[in-house]
């Protein structure tokens, strides 16, 4: 069937044929093809995106590129300060910021509460201990704040609280989980935190689509220290940041050497990633490939219907080809030419627009997803992957209806006889 | 030389089977001229179809040069018609999308000819019907008798054994007629075995030979005047 004869006839018949039928029509199929590419790549891109746009927000909002946290069966990593100096000695660490965190609850409305029956506007949270500048620096705290102010170091009655703990920021029930009512920056509200209670003022709420800071409260660490008597200066947690281009697992490495994976959990990002958004990404890449599945059989019936069309249209000059000794091999391969042209060119548009524009806009002006930036991913590897599916459906379907109507009887073809 | 002996060719028409052909024999010689004639309906462009390998008959056999045409396959007989017939279509069958040089050189590049080769022997052609000026125009650029040309151009440009023409001029007025038959003169006199349907009188008289077709029976066969 492949012969170079049928190849090249092939080729002459197909180069001709796109040449010389309307533009429009050929827009239009290319068009089609474009779309199935979007529908391929991006449906997925964005599923998948969505997951890794909350995956990228707690490694740069929380985790840092390596994190430290306490052992399972302590309650803050013993000797921090040498594993703060062990950090800071190393050259490729960029910035880090060293927590405390402790349980605590928050409550709004006890100077307004008349009496006992009515109820406590109260919310149980974490209480993160920062040091404000250090935070910023890792971070980027600061731009997460959406009413009031951020933190100042000498901020002695001053918190912070997650957009979750307000309830206007809330709405929808959280199992487990009951925020504030009634609250804004400037309202005075009573922290209780390892025996200690004290009034404060909320400076600030802040919102980072991470769970962990939006459910948090936050303030100056030293303050917290003093709350709760941690005299020895021993931390909770200990995230950092790496200089562009430093591998994760060599520093996590390198700690552990130097002894701080004795008294603390030493991971990289990924490690330290909730398992939950571990199960998601995959469960959302398999809804992606799912749709993009739908999305190749979608693809492959348009090119059988606009190829068959073709072909049933053509049926009277695939006869005369027939009838004038043209081999029936070589008019299926022009077929094959013709749907390879319309999925490469639909495709390699649909690669421009991808990679020349959509995908740089999304990442600018990630998608607002309540729980996420949801941005655009498309690796290139899988998009060339997905392309060369996209080329090879098209061909066997572009195929298929040719030979169809090519096996037919050449006079029956000619004289338009069924 | 073609021969056919025995020729028959019925279609269904629901539960009916009407013969069209009952029982052909016929023989042309190499470099003959015959033309065939008869009312519509007679059978002519079947006999016509089945001579040419466009169809398979019912029945019966037909050989070209003392080859039986029934034992080729669909393929081999797809190759035989490149490369030993040439056909001229009622109306003209070329193909819209290729130029009058493209649809004439398209069956030599099928038979291997270089790109160079093809379209110089094209060119040869379509000059030797008058068509010099019309190399690059498409099929709806060129008027009726121009497309006929063509095609008798594409029919004739591999050397055919035979050349098969169906009702050639039955499309066209009677200035570019003549000019065809001409042309079917002229390649008769080099040498070229033509057999052709034909309702019109006047241009059967070109052939040699005249094959009278009535109800799918051959009922006579004169020698032109």
């Amino acid at each position: 069937m492949f012969s170079t004869l049928n190849i090249r006839i092939g080729f002459f018949l197909a180069k001709r044929q796109i040449k010389r039928t309307s533009i429009w029509t050929t827009t239009l199929i290319i068009f089609v093809m474009f779309f199935t590419f979007i529908n391929l790549v991006v449906i997925s891109g964005i599923l998948v995106g969505l997951i890794q746009g909350a995956v990228d927000a707690v490694h740069v909002k929380y985790t840092g590129d390596v994190f430290i946290s306490n052992l399972s069966n302590e309650k803050y990593i013993e000797n921090s300060s040498q594993v703060i100096d062990i950090v800071k000695s190393l050259p490729e660490v960029d910035s880090y910021s060293a927590r405390y965190v402790e349980p605590g609850v928050l409550e709004a409305n006890y100077k307004t509460r008349t009496n006992d029956k009515e109820k406590r506007n109260t919310a149980a949270t974490s209480i993160m201990g920062i040091d404000p500048i250090a935070e910023n620096n890792l971070t980027n705290f600061s731009k997460y704040v959406i009413e009031g102010q951020y933190l100042s170091p000498g901020d002695y009655d001053q918190i912070l609280i997650g957009a979750f703990l307000d309830k206007k920021y809330m709405d929808v029930d959280y199992p487990g989980f009951t925020p504030l009512e009634n609250v804004q920056p400037g309202t005075k509200v009573r922290i209780s935190v390892g025996g200690s209670t004290r009034e404060v003022t909320i400076k600030g709420i802040i919102k980072a689509k991470v769970d962990q800071l939006d459910m948090g409260a936050f303030m100056v660490d030293t303050q917290l220290r003093s709350m709760i008597g941690r005299n020895d200066n021993n931390v909770d947690e200990i995230a950092i940041k790496l200089k562009p281009g430093t591998n994760p697992t060599l520093i996590r490495d390198i700690l552990k050497q130097n002894g701080v994976g004795d008294v603390a959990k030493v991971q990289t990002f990924d490690e330290a990633m909730p398992k939950m958004i571990k199960d998601m990404i995959k469960t959302f890449g398999l809804l992606g490939n799912i749709l993009s599945s739908i999305g190749l059989v979608v693809a492959s019936i348009t090119v059988f219907i606009v190829i068959f069309i073709n072909a049933i249209t053509r049926r009277k000059f695939i006869g005369i080809l027939k009838g004038i000794g043209i081999n029936q091999y070589a008019i299926e391969i022009s077929y094959i030419f013709q749907s390879s042209f319309y999925a490469f060119c639909g495709s390699a548009i649909g690669l421009v627009f991808l990679y020349g524009f959509l995908q740089p806009f999304v990442t600018a002006h990630p998608i607002n997803f309540v729980f996420a930036d949801g941005i655009l991913v498309a690796p290139l590897g899988e998009t060339l992957f997905r392309v060369s599916l996209l080329v090879i459906t098209t061909i066997i379907a572009g195929f298929i209806p040719a030979r169809l109507v090519v096996r037919k009887n050449t006079l029956d073809s000619i004289l338009g006889r069924n | 030389m073609i021969e056919v002996k025995n020729l028959k060719k019925s279609f269904k028409d629901g539960e009916r089977e009407i013969e069209v052909l009952k029982g052909i024999d016929f023989t042309a010689k190499n470099g003959e001229f015959v033309a065939i004639m008869g009312r519509s309906g007679a059978g002519k462009s079947t006999l016509l179809y089945q001579m040419s390998l466009l169809d398979e008959p019912t029945s019966g056999e037909i050989f070209i040069d003392e080859k039986n045409m029934m034992s080729l396959s669909v393929d081999e007989k797809t190759y035989f018609r490149l490369s030993k017939l040439g056909y001229v279509f009622q109306d003209y069958a070329l193909l819209p999308e290729l130029t009058a040089l493209e649809n004439v050189a398209l069956p030599l590049l099928m038979q291997g000819a270089s790109e160079k080769k093809a379209y110089e022997k094209a060119t040869e052609h379509l000059i030797l019907v008058g068509l010099e000026n019309r190399l690059n125009n498409l099929s709806s650029q060129l008027s009726g008798g121009e497309q006929q040309r063509v095609s008798i151009a594409r029919a004739i440009a591999h050397e055919p054994k035979i050349l098969f023409a169906d009702e050639p001029t039955a499309n066209l007025d009677n200035e570019s007629s003549r000019a065809i038959m001409d042309i079917f003169k002229k390649l008769h006199a080099e040498g070229q075995t033509i057999i052709m349907v034909t309702h019109e009188l006047e241009y059967s008289k070109f052939a040699e030979r005249i094959v009278h077709l009535d109800d799918g029976k051959i009922v006579s066969i004169e020698k032109s005047k």
